[in-house]
């Protein structure tokens, strides 16, 4: 199918863009289109406007400091699997990003368009509440940031107004010796997943977590926290017990059926992804601990 | 209605097209340039990846608007002049990588990409590239077999026609 119609506008600076997203009902900001034009083509949306912020190259591009990272809206998800310096503080970004749709769609497709989009079982908004991301949203009366919590208020919802435009991403950096892990599972390669567990982990001087965040994709209306697993692992040696019980507490997160299977099964992939990324990531805090 | 002036395959193109008219109907319906093929429409099937400002993208997820001033490479732009296949069209001829031919543009540009960062790719990156490309008729060995043949072989001035 084609788009319905719609007035397109391409504002050269952000005030302008935010001045006509306040002066203009119905109207959807376009970033890189990879899930918006797919959805206008099936019709599923039937905005008024279109206002195609890609020509606001000042919201793209990294910067990437000791205590903060900061990701502009518009950087290409391409962008963010390839950035070596980013792949040094937090290798879990290329890891998830090689499971973002495929090179053709991170080509163009942005960061902040992935997290407005909201889908609950896309990769970049479960890395956002992974990493305790704070999300900065522009409108008429300036900035703000938000937690990632306060983002994600439902299914496919983020918390911004219709005038306000997201314009970064920022995140603190775990210890150059935390481990890591992002796994999923999809019917196809590059398909959405049917359940996504990602893992961040710290190990002190005795081998113990010190800190732990676990996010569960694509079971819920919304990414997860896993707090009752981070809270299992937490203080412990990362052994069996633990991991089994981090596994076992997943009964407490929202879990829906689709297509693609009964909420009975999705838990039970989620789990599956879980124990693998549990592995992966414990395993690599304990190698980066040892060899620093 | 909307003004449009690009660079396809190196030539000067010019249109007019409607905000909602995407890239990959304004290619074919506007310009004639009907190379670059139109499966799914939502991104799924890659059959109308064309290559802008030098990457690849879906042309169906994309307003022809937003190609004012690209570079925009397509399937036309890989043979000679006089006819004469890219090699990696004659790899896909010589090793059955095509049967009905809806997926071969899309799957050349993808490979033209990676060709042109990977000149000698793996079996895995091969297989890598071509997952967002949909065939129905090879069952994707001889595509990977015709990727294989030209690896190592085709040179910047192959791809960069």
């Amino acid at each position: 199918m084609k788009p319905p119609p719609f007035t397109y506008f391409r504002p050269g600076t952000l005030h302008e863009a935010i001045a006509i997203l306040s002066r203009t009902e119905n109207a959807k900001v376009l970033a890189g289109g990879q899930s918006l034009m797919a959805m206008l083509n099936l019709r599923y949306v039937f905005p008024d406007a279109l206002v195609d912020i890609n020509n606001l190259f000042d919201l793209a591009g990294l910067d990437i400091r000791p205590e903060r990272i900061r990701i502009g809206a518009m950087t290409r998800q391409r962008r963010l699997e390839l950035d070596a310096a980013l792949f040094e503080v937090l290798p879990i970004f290329r890891e998830a990003l090689k499971l973002v749709g495929h090179r053709q769609t991170r080509n163009r497709g942005t960061i902040g368009g992935s997290l407005c989009h909201l889908d609950p079982a896309s990769e970049l908004p479960t890395l956002a509440l992974l990493l305790d991301a704070e999300i900065e949203a522009t409108g008429p009366q300036g900035s703000r940031l938000m937690p990632v919590g306060d983002f994600i208020t439902g299914y496919m919802m983020p918390g911004i107004a219709p005038d306000e435009i997201v314009t970064a991403v920022e995140i603190a950096p775990w210890s150059p010796t935390h481990g890591h892990a992002f796994h999923e599972f999809s019917r196809r390669h590059g398909d959405f997943a049917v359940a996504s567990a990602a893992v961040m982990v710290e190990r002190d001087g005795r081998g113990l977590v010190e800190r732990c965040a676990i996010a569960i994709g694509g079971i819920g209306s919304v990414p997860q926290r896993h707090s009752a697993g981070e809270a299992a692992l937490h203080g412990s040696d990362g052994g069996t017990a633990a991991v089994a019980a981090a596994l076992e507490s997943c009964t407490g997160l929202e879990v829906l059926g689709d297509f693609h299977g009964s909420p009975e099964y999705r838990l039970s992939v989620a789990r599956a992804m879980l124990r693998k990324s549990l592995a992966v990531a414990l395993a690599r805090a304990g190698e980066r601990a040892r060899s620093s | 209605m909307h003004e449009i002036e690009l660079l396809i395959n190196g030539r000067p193109y010019r249109g007019a097209a409607e905000a909602r008219t995407t890239l990959a109907d304004f290619l074919r319906h506007t310009l004639r340039l009907t190379g670059t093929h139109l499966g799914c429409e939502h991104g799924v099937c890659g059959a109308c990846t064309v290559l802008v400002d030098g990457v690849s993208a879906r042309a169906c997820l994309m307003l022809a608007v937003q190609a004012d001033g690209a570079i925009v490479e397509t399937v036309e732009g890989l043979a000679a002049p006089d006819g004469t296949l890219h090699p990696l069209q004659q790899a896909f001829r010589d090793t059955h990588g095509l049967q009905c031919g809806f997926c071969t543009p899309g799957m050349l540009m993808t490979l033209i990409e990676l060709l042109r960062e990977t000149p000698q790719p793996t079996e895995a990156e091969i297989r890598d590239a071509i997952s967002g490309n949909i065939c129905r008729c090879t069952g994707y060995q001889s595509i990977v077999d015709a990727a294989l043949r030209v690896a190592g072989t085709v040179g910047m001035e192959d791809t960069a026609r």
